[in-house]
């Protein structure tokens, strides 16, 4: 009933993290595949965000393990699984909004000049902003320019940028926190769509979200939290609404499955 | 899906859309330096022998030389949604201690009036040592604001108090009077190549810096910290750091600004700036930099502290009262920030 298509690519394996007398998660287990849209579901307080959190280096679990491509790693901080590969699209996305596109996409990682002006700290704005509208072109986002300052962009296209400037930088695996929470139902299609061809392009994506339907569009494999433990880890074809409603509300699909 | 793989996905605006919006950003980012072309325009057709003669014009340029040079280190400052009100008085500090250096150099301790004689290389280490006086207090601004959280109004405003107040006790409130005479012959009144050495001075200043703000990395992580923090801190731009820089080049600017005080009046002028924070704060937001951070541009800057120096001195030239210049400024800049708050309205119904 375990979908497993080859070596997971990371993977939690008894995760505890306890917050005073809230115990978040409680020996949770969590896997991903490469290539894979994995959706990870629960009720309030199951212990997604903690999760997330850990997963992407965010914060230091109490106990249990990380690995990545099989070998145990540590994520201190953020920019440690930056480096590994691994990137978090915020709810809030985190882009800056006065400045363009492209700009944003480059935010913190500016491309210098060759010799002596890069010594200088001269920026490289004509590459980096061919790069960004190749990058753009590629995961087929269409901006009405990419100029213009992002705040005056529309909602799905705010969440389109911060998706590729995830997949720019993250060669392995992106969170994404309810990444069509705010946005309309066309909107919600590209962004669901782009999800899709981040995919498509090698990149694991980690969804979280409350939105049945959007998970059981979207999602190959499922994976449901419940009071801190994996409750249930379902195939794309053996998922239903009640389904996870079931395991997300009741839980014992794991030992059902196990 | 389709991936669509043609670079020209990313297209332009359809017309119809942009043409009110292509209107408003023409104006809202160019009016003010349309008003400064206006004003130039009136007061020649007004008084073409007075105000276009080489004369005024080079007055006018000494007149801005030094807020421009604070207005720079302002425009860094509030691009990162900061303010430093501490400016002028980090100026009068810093032109104290650079003048109580240079006179006890000259071995004149004693003299409270008049010229030194001291060479140029006591001049050298009174630049030197108004620069890192300045640097001092942004440095105290910088880790009080970067490091300790605590808001940029109140940090400078206290600053302000300091270092004003430390000016005073270290001269008893007399101004230092005597100054090397080659630094006020040479680079207060100098020349080089019939520009005012002091003009020179601030001109190279702006443009290194507007380089700096506009195609480095250091200028790029300025907008950023400036437009969103905890993005950027996301995005691994050490922000403290930045702000820091920020600060302690703001304080620099400051240490520059003083010694060309000193060089230019002769001696120090303790009561003299306590206008110069406000002066450059509606300099830089008349220029279109943002007071909520991100958005700005050096050459606004420019324009932004030569609008009220031209007024003033087209209004005096004309025989108008030149107390109406501070009502004309105080107007202009409140429509300047009404300006800037429509463009940001505009541009999140977009």
């Amino acid at each position: 009933m375990t979908p497993t298509s080859g070596a997971p690519l990371l993977e939690a394996r008894n995760i505890t993290r306890r917050f005073g007398h809230v115990q978040a998660l409680d020996r949770a287990d969590f896997t991903v595949y490469p290539g894979e849209i994995c959706a990870l579901i629960g009720d309030n307080g199951a212990g997604k965000s903690t999760l997330v959190k850990i997963l992407s280096g965010a914060d230091l679990p109490d106990s249990g393990e990380l690995l990545l491509d099989g070998r145990p790693v540590q994520l201190g901080s953020p920019l440690v699984a930056q480096h590994l590969g691994i990137a978090t699209v915020y709810q809030d996305l985190a882009l800056a909004p006065e400045l363009a596109a492209s700009r944003n996409l480059f935010l913190g990682r500016e491309m210098l000049r060759q010799g002596l002006l890069g010594h200088l700290g001269f920026l490289d704005r004509a590459s980096m902003r061919r790069i960004a509208a190749e990058q753009f072109a590629t995961l087929g986002i269409v901006l009405r320019s990419p100029d213009v300052p992002v705040a005056s962009l529309s909602g799905g296209q705010r969440q389109s940028i911060a998706i590729a400037r995830a997949a720019m930088w993250a060669k392995k695996v992106i969170f994404m926190d309810e990444p069509a929470a705010a946005l309309g139902v066309v909107q919600t299609a590209r962004v669901l769509d782009l999800i899709r061809s981040v995919r498509d392009s090698g990149i694991a994506v980690v969804l979280v979200s409350h939105n049945m339907p959007q998970v059981l569009e979207v999602a190959d494999r499922v994976e449901v939290l419940r009071l801190g433990r994996r409750v249930a880890r379902l195939d794309r074809s053996e998922a239903t609404v009640d389904r996870l409603v079931t395991a997300m509300t009741s839980g014992g699909q794991e030992e059902a499955a196990a | 899906m389709s991936v669509s793989t043609h670079p020209e996905t990313v297209v332009p605006p359809p017309e119809a859309a942009s043409r009110w919006g292509a209107v408003s950003r023409w104006v809202g980012g160019g009016w003010i330096f349309l008003l400064l072309i206006a004003l130039l325009v009136v007061f020649t057709v007004l008084r073409p022998g007075q105000f276009a003669s080489a004369f005024n014009a080079s007055t006018l340029a000494l007149d801005a030389a030094t807020l421009l040079v604070l207005a720079v280190g302002q425009t860094f400052v509030i691009i990162t949604a900061g303010i430093d009100l501490s400016v002028g008085a980090v100026l009068v500090f810093a032109s104290v201690a650079s003048a109580k250096v240079m006179l006890f150099l000259s071995g004149a301790q004693g003299s409270t009036y008049g010229t030194t004689d001291g060479g140029w290389p006591v001049i050298a280490i009174g630049a030197v040592v108004a620069v890192l006086a300045g640097m001092v207090w942004g440095a105290v601004n910088g880790a009080l604001i970067a490091i300790a959280h605590i808001p940029p109004l109140i940090v400078t405003l206290g600053t302000m108090g300091m270092a004003l107040g430390s000016a005073q006790l270290l001269t008893g409130g007399l101004d230092v009077r005597a100054v090397p005479g080659k630094l006020v012959a040479y680079v207060g009144t100098g020349k080089i190549a019939g520009i005012p050495t002091l003009v020179v001075i601030a001109v190279l200043v702006t443009a290194v810096a507007g380089i700096c703000l506009h195609l480095t990395r250091v200028g790029e992580r300025t907008f950023a910290v400036g437009s969103h923090r905890e993005a950027a801190r996301r995005a691994g731009i050490p922000v403290r750091s930045q702000l820091l820089r920020v600060y302690l080049f703001s304080g620099a600017l400051a240490g520059v600004a003083a010694i060309m005080a000193v060089a230019r009046f002769g001696t120090t002028t303790i009561g003299g700036h306590t206008a110069d924070n406000l002066a450059t704060i509606s300099a830089v937001v008349l220029g279109g930099t943002s007071l909520f951070g991100g958005i700005g541009t050096m050459v606004g800057t420019v324009v932004g502290v030569l609008i009220p120096v031209v007024l003033l001195n087209g209004f005096v030239i004309l025989g108008i009262p030149p107390f109406w210049q501070t009502i004309a400024m105080g107007a202009v800049l409140i429509l300047a920030v009404f300006v800037d708050q429509l463009k940001r309205r505009q541009r999140e119904r977009a």
